[in-house]
């Protein structure tokens, strides 16, 4: 028998598990990825099912119905309305929730209107039982013309019967399981003519939404069928009235509750999760928890990876035959890599929690909690899920900020998440810290490194909330706007997808940052040991020359040290770095601290990259950390670099700056407009450098 | 009696009878906010703002008070 390959689109609401069921079908082997040109995010997985066949499977954002109000649901119509697309489906799984098939059913309705082989599955499963309710299936199924599978994800049930049934989709049904278009049989009669070949659905559809198609544009749509937009609003609402209206009859007779058998845990959870006093406290508790994780927990695994890779770098020095070759890689990559590596505890934490949060339904609580008093500020209670998620990287935090209807409460929050203290941060603020606070404790309990961190967390989080209303009375736009917000039912997570979620977000974190880190290590480490002088050469000459014209003698390692700051200096890296002094020196810089900011533009956590990379070039003594390095380096006069003032200065410079080009990136995509990126550039980094500046002036 | 759902108090149940189909939009009707349908306050934000209803019995959603002023309803006598 010849291997078939089939592509399956996995189809739901959002909240109806469907995440679960591709975890469950395609386990790690997944991809994640995006759709060309746009940063919705693309994940196709792969499962072999019986009879040799194997599937390509899809999981689509997550969609009420085909009438699209986002670009993530413009995707799954998109991929619906284009036969000749490559992922396009042979065969449709839509994914309810048994709780919620009322809801659910209407999508399901209009993707069996495309006559797209469809499957139904009715997840969670195991909640009938608790919650009373009893389905007729032979019934659902005949009405539904469709196949309907039983699964629940939590108990592992149904998953094999819904392979076997994706393997029979030939068999499926492809008729619709209503007649839409008597909303307006005129007109769709019309308009049958007018494109014999094509699906009236889609045609539908295309009219509707301001969605591409490739085979039929809507241009091409003759006039005498354009309607007003009033017009086509009304007749979608009597279209959604008509399914409603099937799916109510259906249901009348395939779907029994019994009350008396249901036990309401959600209400009991809800009256104390929303309360106007515990619903706060337990919100904050949670807030501590997270930031608990982070400086405490994650402290021990972090103090083993950075003395593992200080290990590694003089075992590679030790072992490998001396030479340019070998700097370049215990000076450069070793101390770049291990920058990054370092704080894979700390995101892995950041994102365990965010997923947790998501998956439980406890964040549509924090929404529901918080929306009145976000809108003071000209945010939107969801903007707490961009914030809280900015504390782990502000790209996927400003592309959740999709889900916030209103264009302005939107704009606002894409434009003040990148204050939020990124995991970026994380690396510089402690090593700084760790230089400039001593490891006191206060009262015996909290640590004062501890507390400073916190400090610039909340830092971060105040000047968040300020821009925003600063904004919010500046920008005027009249948006019309309106606010909903599901609130799902609370699920104990599965440990399968928080983990699956945990360790994609981690590995795409450190692979997308460990390029860009390895990349400017090598060029750093380029010009650090390459000058346009001449002199370069013959540095150990000029230093003996010198010291011998000052009348001291250099014992062999003082003159190696000295020959190291010479050669550093005179590169094309101290070249540059003396071009720029004069900028950075009233924030308390030197220029080496200056190339770690500039170089930091890429991405923050270069910043201790490149400050290991230039004092390993400097001197190529490689057992000590890079901690001790900086707390060894001194001015020419003799005084410490990394002094206290200096510390504030820079703790606060990386607080505020805009310093990394993707989040701008991403600014540009979800707003559509170079304008709002520049404006974060330019209003965040010139911030940076005058609070930067007047703190090093008093404090020096 | 008939009234407006921003007008509710939590554990009222009552049945929507209209709709501002201008001012409301499509995505709330396609979440069950349609008429003839059952509603129910489940809880309203501590600063009266926003409302958090069952409607449809299942589909459970939270929108402002001005959305909410929008959907007439008529209350279910206790």
């Amino acid at each position: 028998m010849s291997i078939q390959n089939i592509t399956v689109a996995l189809i739901g609401n959002p909240n109806t598990g469907k995440t679960s069921v591709f975890n469950q079908l395609t386990g790690l082997n997944q991809q994640v990825g995006n759709y060309p040109g746009i940063t919705v995010e693309k994940k196709l997985g792969f499962c072999k099912l019986p009879n040799h066949v194997k599937a390509n499977i899809l999981d689509l954002p997550g969609t009420y119905s085909l009438n699209a109000s986002s670009i993530d649901e413009n995707v799954v119509i998109e991929l619906l309305l284009n036969k000749n697309d490559k992922l396009y489906p042979d065969v449709a799984v839509v994914i309810t929730d048994v709780e919620n098939l009322k809801r659910n059913l209407l999508l399901f309705t209009q993707i069996k209107d495309l006559e797209i082989p469809t499957i139904l599955v009715i997840n969670m499963s195991d909640r009938m039982k608790p919650k009373g309710i009893s389905l007729n299936i032979t019934h659902l199924e005949e009405q539904l013309k469709t196949k309907i599978v039983l699964v629940s994800t939590r108990q592992g049930i149904g998953i094999e019967d819904l392979k076997n049934q994706i393997v029979d989709y030939k068999s499926l049904s492809t008729e619709p399981c209503l007649n839409a278009s008597s909303i307006d049989v005129d007109y769709f009669d019309k308009l049958r003519h007018a494109f014999p070949d094509q699906l009236l659905y889609k045609l539908w559809l295309v009219i509707t939404q301001d969605v591409n198609f490739l085979n039929l544009e809507r241009n091409e749509i003759p006039n005498q069928f354009t309607k007003s937009h009033s017009e086509l609003k009304r007749l979608q609402q009597k279209e959604t009235i008509k399914r409603y209206q099937f799916i109510n009859d259906t249901l009348k007779v395939g779907l029994t509750i019994d009350k008396e058998n249901a036990t309401d845990l959600r209400s009991k959870l809800d009256k104390i999760l929303t309360h106007k006093i515990f619903g706060y406290l337990i919100f904050f508790a949670i807030l501590l928890l997270i930031f608990q994780s982070i400086f405490d927990w994650s402290s021990y695994p972090m103090d083993f990876i950075d003395a593992s890779f200080a290990d590694l770098a003089s075992y590679a020095k030790n072992k490998l035959p001396a030479g340019e070759f070998t700097n370049l890689i215990t000076d450069g990559i070793i101390p770049g890599i291990g920058g990054i590596v370092i704080f894979i505890p700390q995101i892995a934490f950041l994102f365990l929690f965010i997923s947790v949060l998501e998956e439980s339904g406890y964040m549509s609580r924090v929404v529901f909690l918080m929306d009145k008093i976000m809108r003071r500020y000209g945010l939107s209670g969801k903007s707490v899920v961009p914030l809280i998620s900015g504390t782990a990287c502000a790209i996927p935090a400003i592309m959740s900020a999709r889900n916030i209807e209103n264009w302005k409460e939107r704009l606002i929050t894409i434009l003040v998440t990148p204050f939020i203290t990124c995991s970026a941060r994380l690396p510089v603020y402690a090593i700084l810290i760790a230089l400039i606070i001593p490891e006191k404790r206060i009262l015996g309990i909290f640590s004062l490194q501890g507390a400073t961190l916190m400090i610039l967390y909340l830092l971060g989080f105040g000047m968040a909330i300020f821009s925003a209303f600063i904004l919010n009375k500046i920008l005027k736009f009249k948006a019309k706007s309106y606010f909903v917000v599901e609130m799902p039912n609370y699920k104990l997570p599965l440990f399968k997808n928080v983990a699956i979620n945990v360790i994609e977000k981690t590995k795409s974190f450190v692979f997308g940052a460990g390029k860009i880190i390895l990349a400017i290590s090598i060029i750093l480490w380029f010009l650090g040991s390459h000058s346009p002088n001449a002199s370069f050469g013959n540095a150990e000459k000029i230093v003996a020359e010198n010291a011998k014209n000052k009348g001291i003698t250099l014992d062999q390692k003082q003159l190696e040290s000295e020959v190291g700051t010479y050669k550093l200096e005179n590169s094309f890296i101290g070249i540059i770095g003396k071009s720029i002094e004069p900028v950075i020196k009233p924030l308390g810089y030197d220029w080496k601290i200056g190339i770690a900011v500039v170089t930091s533009f890429a991405a923050r956590e270069v910043f201790v990259g490149t400050l290991a990379t230039i004092y390993s070039v400097e001197n190529n003594d490689d057992d000590s950390t890079i901690k001790s390095k900086m707390q060894a380096d001194v001015h020419p006069d003799g005084s410490k670099i990394f002094n206290f003032a200096t510390g504030v200065s820079l703790l606060l410079f990386y607080a505020f700056a805009m310093q990394c080009a993707s989040t701008l990136a991403v600014t540009k995509k979800e707003t559509n407009s170079w304008k709002w990126p520049m404006v974060q550039l330019i209003f965040m980094s010139g911030f940076a450098y005058i609070t930067a500046l007047i703190a090093y002036q008093f404090l020096k | 009696m008939k009234t407006t759902v921003d007008l509710l108090r939590i554990g009222d149940k009552a049945t929507i009878t209209n709709v501002d189909l201008d001012k409301i939009p499509l995505k709330l009707l396609e979440m069950g906010c349609l008429p003839d349908n059952d509603l129910e306050v489940i809880q309203i934000a501590p600063l009266g703002d926003p409302i958090y209803l069952n409607v449809n019995n299942g589909s459970h959603l939270a929108i402002r008070k001005e959305t909410a002023r929008e959907i007439e309803v008529e209350i279910h006598e206790k």
